[in-house]
């Protein structure tokens, strides 16, 4: 459990869709359709931006880093002690777009940690009755 | 990680009371295991075992000074329960049904 504070890891979906690139780029940058799929957000596509995502669970802070329209998007995540970085890609292929989410952060250590667990305790009370049934 | 560091933080974690002290360790700071018995409601020898149990999951660490001992949450402990990873993936599978769902809307 030692240099954990440092590890990288990311989560990666991919997805082809038959819908072209510009349309799908649309949904990713206009907060009235960003909202139907995402989350509430006062999201700009301009860089340095800062913005956030609001749901009634609580609130994501993010700050755009890169927009290159119709190709590639990205802004930072900051949301439960979780820092990270989410990167659309929009690759265009013979029926539509490969669209690519991947968000890569660090483990969080000390306060952080304490933050992301509260918002993993529910997870962590599922798993409970099987580890102790297990381990008794 | 091997899952018996998990199995030994959910034990440790899945008492209550242990709960509560660690959860006031965390928000609080250092303490004494005297504080933390004034509001724990049980004996402060069932909170010294409670703080063993706790410091054996290394959940929190001791002090010594003079007759007095100190209690501190040691929240790096928790890094193993906190696979943020998988809860994300999760979050975005269903987003990205959301997504699809949209774009066939935004067909019409």
């Amino acid at each position: 459990m030692t240099n954990t504070a440092t590890e990288t890891r990311s989560v990666v979906v991919e997805r082809e869709m038959p819908h072209p690139p510009e349309k799908i780029w649309r949904a990713l940058t206009q907060p009235h359709l960003i909202e139907e799929w995402l989350m509430k957000s006062d999201f700009k596509p301009v860089a340095d931006h800062r913005f956030s995502f609001r749901a009634d669970w609580g609130a994501v802070d993010c700050q755009v880093l890169e927009v290159e329209p119709h190709k590639a998007l990205s802004y930072t995540w900051a949301a439960y002690g979780l820092e990270s970085v989410v990167t659309w890609t929009l690759t265009p292929t013979s029926s539509g777009t490969l669209l690519r989410m991947e968000q890569s952060g660090f483990r969080p250590d000390q306060e952080q940690a304490y933050q992301g667990a509260k918002y993993g305790w529910q997870q962590f009370f599922a798993k409970l009755d099987e580890v102790l049934t297990r381990t008794d | 990680m091997t899952p018996d560091i998990r199995d030994i933080l959910f034990r440790a974690l899945a008492d209550p009371t242990r709960r509560a002290l660690f959860e006031r360790l965390c928000r609080e700071g250092e303490q004494t295991v005297g504080a933390l018995t004034v509001r724990a409601g049980v004996s402060q020898p069932a909170v010294s075992k409670h703080l063993t149990v706790l410091k054996q999951a290394g959940l929190v660490r001791d002090r010594h000074e003079g007759r007095l001992t100190h209690y501190s949450a040691q929240l790096g402990a928790l890094a193993p329960l906190i696979d943020w990873t998988s809860q994300m993936a999760g979050f975005w599978q269903s987003r990205f049904d959301h997504l699809e769902n949209l774009l066939r809307r935004m067909d019409q």
